[in-house]
């Protein structure tokens, strides 16, 4: 049973006078114990969508124009502020690109840990200052019990997206949402990360919903990968499938595009021609075909819906008007 | 050109459009205040001494704001005193302006020694009471026009040099000077070509609040006799010789005030437009 | 054997901090320590590290925008780091960078012609609005775009006018300083093969700064990575990659995802702790055969 359904959700964002429809109409859920992956680059919405569905979207400039988001039963987006805050850093977790702004620079670990726990779990000071300790253990910081008392500025960076981490999950939420969460991480300190939240995940039983721009990352922890952009999702599915016969001509160019160990004499990466797209000026039909060579006359008037793929495994699905494999073939 | 409008004529930016129309009301009036069919703002008339405010709300009358203690016009008087106001402050920012940018930016590019002493002139300049160093200036070198402005400009440098000196340091690092580094262009290219277009900005947002402020100090100093002086008519001058008739003549104080309270307000309206304008961590987007 | 276009020697560059108003530093950050390397002509040498490896720092000091506190950049036989200004000035016309944030590189009140027009103007080499066309073709730009204003192009776009000024006085070496990081994905691999493109039209020599390990093995015919301001492993592509030594490099590379899940599934990652390692007193690198070089201590 799904833990998280998004039903027609569309987002607009107002710039200079203009409006974008950023989001135009996405559907998509995320079954209990789940963990999904979402792909995209600037643009594409996967950034947004979340900010979206947690309350979390500045308006103005953003608008919710419509749409559901049905965590658990209730509607995340009909509910009132006051509720929602009670979800957020509760049942709902969240962990954001940025470990360097995401922490209050005046307060102590201590305190920052301990807050959602006083706040979602009744517990007093002592009591969550001792789980505070606890928690940091998890996330694989030792020494916890004096960490607590320190400042963010005494942590390293990856330290830091740790100390998120145990905040996100302080309250074992059912669902966490992270953004993107290693990205301005070294390699070795996000293979850590890694690690560890596959671990927690599995431990905890979360679900989880992982936006990020990096094909490996989302090869290594999700169960199910969704490519999105311009606020579409262009193919969806399990990741083994999707990434062994990719079925969305953007899919298959992401795959493509990255480097495969060291390059024959005189060859060239595969690259995608153009650019993302410009959501304040947008082309009508498949938002990929302007840059996509496989592109059917059809793709560049009419945007296809997003259906099953006939020949893979349930759950494959692909938004084209083109059959990809038989292009290739 | 277009962004700007744009941005005026969007609903938080009504107040900067009100203080940019006024503003523009007030140029107008004083560059072409000459060509009204007014009276001579210096000739007294000792017959028409005092007389309160003839306008109504079909006429004007002879004195729309009435007459001073002399029998002066007081709406040429306002008028021709915008001029000197205006020149006066205009100049003084201006001037003020391009010697505290440049200062500005030779301390924040070059630093060292140079910064360090630019710097603590700045600390210093600034911990002195403002009338307190126009009045000893004024008062070293006698008043006349170009003391006057002189001595605004002076109090006014800092800030500009300031600002500017902050927003190199920024600028500065970013990769395009050090682009400009790479390919070897002179330190005199990077500053001019590279840094002054970018911190421009900010130093005209300074210069508008900036000129609000001048505006007042040239008031304050011409009502203590220090600034324009007599016949020639000044807001400040208009508003010392006021202040003896309040209770028997209220027109000969309140309209220079009032002028003098709404050109700050333009000015000061605008100057916050701009800065929210420019700014882009103020800036709704 | 031909003679290295760039030799670096004994580079290094400590910065201070920590230091009161008259008190003496307290912390001594090694940037650079001791960063000795050589590019061939036409060559790619990869320079992978994480943050504060010191990489950037090296590429600055190569480019005499940082000066070394102790060592020596010696290209093409002439020891830069020794020159004044004005006899380093011919110099710049045959070393370029281009940086990592195609925003901040570009002056955002200069059109874009004339930010590339700039390094001929500098130069006093012939200019004009044909040459700066050319060079807009050969990044694969429009040149009806001379005219217009950085903020109205995307940032690939704004990586190709970085790429077009820094190429405008045809150098013979190029530092890259993770060009590719802060670009989308899709639009990596267009400045990747664009770099290729002019490696093989104007014979330039690269040493390319990133940390995107998969991307520098596809690169470059070299590699060297950085720990805390030393080269701890360098050599042929191949041979680091396939055979690392120093266990920095070792845990750096079991750390790449890869994008395959049958792979990237129950991989398991070395740990190492990159703040707390102690390099042996004694460490230098020390030649393993076939120019793979390893830092380590004389017993290892």
């Amino acid at each position: 049973m799904a833990l998280l359904a998004i039903e027609g959700l569309s987002v607009g964002f107002a710039r200079e006078g203009r409006f974008a429809r950023v989001i135009p109409d996405l559907t998509y859920s995320v079954e209990a114990g789940e963990t999904l992956g979402i792909v995209g680059e600037s643009g594409s919405g996967k950034s947004v969508h979340a900010l979206a569905l947690l309350g979390l979207l500045p308006q103005p400039p953003g608008r919710i124009l419509g749409g559901r988001a049905v965590f658990d039963g209730h509607d995340l987006l009909a509910m009132p502020e006051a509720r929602l805050r009670d979800l957020r850093g509760g049942r709902i977790g969240m962990i954001f690109q940025d470990p360097m702004t995401a922490l209050n620079p005046v307060l102590t670990i201590g305190r920052q840990i301990a807050e959602p726990l006083i706040r979602h779990k009744a517990m007093s000071m002592r009591q969550a200052l001792d789980r505070a300790t606890d928690l940091l253990a998890l996330v694989g910081i030792r020494d916890g019990a004096r960490r607590l008392s320190q400042y963010p500025h005494e942590f390293s960076g990856g330290m830091r997206q740790r100390v998120m981490i145990a905040i996100a999950i302080s309250c074992e939420p059912a669902l966490l949402i992270a953004d993107e969460p290693t990205t301005a991480l070294d390699v070795t300190v996000q293979g850590q990360i890694l690690d560890l939240m596959a671990e927690l995940r599995d431990r905890l039983r979360m679900t989880m919903v992982w936006i990020t721009h990096d094909m490996g990352v989302v090869a290594g922890i999700a169960d199910t990968i969704q490519v999105m952009y311009a606020g579409r999702i262009m193919e969806r599915g399990p990741v083994n499938a999707v990434f062994a016969s990719p079925r969305s001509a953007y899919t298959y160019g992401l795959l493509q595009s990255l480097p495969h160990g060291a390059r024959p004499p005189g060859g060239r990466l595969m690259q995608i021609p153009g650019a993302p797209p410009d959501m304040f000026a947008p082309t009508p039909g498949d938002p990929f075909a302007p840059r996509n060579p496989f592109a059917t006359p059809r793709c560049h008037r009419e945007a296809p819906p997003l259906r099953a793929v006939e020949d893979s495994v349930a759950g494959h699905m692909v938004a084209a008007w083109y059959d990809l494999p038989r292009l290739l073939a | 050109m277009r962004a700007v409008w744009q941005a005026l004529t969007r609903r938080s930016g009504w107040l900067g459009l009100f203080g940019a129309t006024l503003l523009v009301v007030l140029v107008l009036l004083a560059l072409f205040g000459p060509w009204l069919d007014l009276p001579d703002p210096t000739r007294t008339n000792l017959r028409a001494r005092m007389v309160g405010p003839t306008i109504t709300w079909f006429s004007l009358g002879a004195h729309p704001l009435g007459t001073d203690q002399l029998g002066r016009d007081i709406l040429s008087r306002i008028v021709a005193g915008s001029r000197v106001t205006l020149m006066v402050a205009g100049a003084a920012v201006l001037l003020g302006g391009v010697l505290g940018t440049l200062l500005g930016l030779i301390s924040g590019y070059f630093g060292g020694w140079v910064d360090r002493i630019l710097m603590r002139l700045v600390d210093i300049q600034l911990a002195l009471p403002l009338m307190l160093l126009a009045l000893m200036v004024v008062a070293a070198l006698g008043p006349s026009l170009r003391n006057l402005i002189g001595v605004l400009a002076l109090v006014s440098w800092v800030r500009y040099a300031r600002i500017v000196r902050g927003q190199v340091l920024a600028v500065r690092e970013r990769e395009f000077v050090q682009s400009a580094r790479a390919i070897g262009a002179s330190h005199s290219r990077i500053i001019l070509r590279h840094i002054l277009p970018n911190v421009l900005t900010p130093a005209l947002v300074v210069a508008t609040l900036e000129l609000a402020r001048v505006i007042v100090l040239e008031a304050g100093l011409s009502f203590l006799g220090l600034g324009i002086q007599p016949p020639d008519p000044s807001w400040g001058r208009m508003l010392a010789d006021g202040r003896t008739y309040i209770s028997s003549a209220w027109w000969i104080i309140t309209f220079p005030g009032l002028a003098l309270m709404l050109t700050v307000l333009a000015v000061n309206l605008l100057g916050d437009w701009l800065r929210d304008f420019f700014d882009p961590r103020l800036a709704v987007r | 054997m031909t003679a290295p276009l760039l030799r670096v020697k004994g580079l290094r560059r400590h910065y201070a901090s920590g230091g009161g108003l008259f008190g003496r530093a307290r912390y001594v950050t090694r940037a650079v320590d001791d960063v000795s390397f050589a590019v061939m002509p036409g060559e790619t040498l990869g320079l992978v590290g994480e943050s504060g490896s010191g990489k950037s720092t090296t590429g600055r000091l190569v480019m005499g925008l940082e000066e070394p506190d102790a060592g020596r950049v010696v290209f093409d036989g002439t020891d830069l780091t020794s020159l004044s200004a004005s006899r380093r000035k011919p110099f710049r016309q045959r070393m370029q960078i281009v940086f990592q944030d195609p925003y901040a590189a570009l002056n955002p009140r200069m059109r874009v012609g004339d930010f590339v027009e700039e390094p001929l103007l500098v130069h006093g080499v012939e200019a004009g609005p044909d040459r700066v066309a050319a060079l807009f073709r050969t990044v694969g730009l429009d040149p009806a775009f001379m005219q217009r204003y950085p903020h109205e192009f995307s940032g690939g776009q704004r990586q190709r006018i970085g790429i077009a000024r820094a190429i405008a006085l045809r150098p013979q070496f190029l530092v890259a300083d993770e060009p590719i990081t802060a670009l989308d994905v899709s639009i990596q691999a267009q400045i990747v093969n664009l770099f290729q493109d002019l490696q093989e039209s104007m014979g330039l020599a690269l040493l390319f700064i990133a940390h995107d390990l998969s991307m520098v093995r596809y690169l470059c015919s070299r590699v060297a990575v950085m720990l805390r301001g030393r080269i701890v492993e360098m050599g042929p592509t191949e041979a680091v990659f396939g055979d690392a030594r120093h266990p920095y490099t070792k845990a750096l590379l079991s750390a790449v995802p890869i994008p395959d899940p049958a792979q990237e599934r129950g991989r398991r990652r070395l740990a190492f702790d990159a703040g707390g390692y102690v390099f042996p007193p004694d460490a230098a690198l020390r030649d393993t055969g076939d120019g793979h070089y390893v830092l380590m201590g004389e017993a290892a």
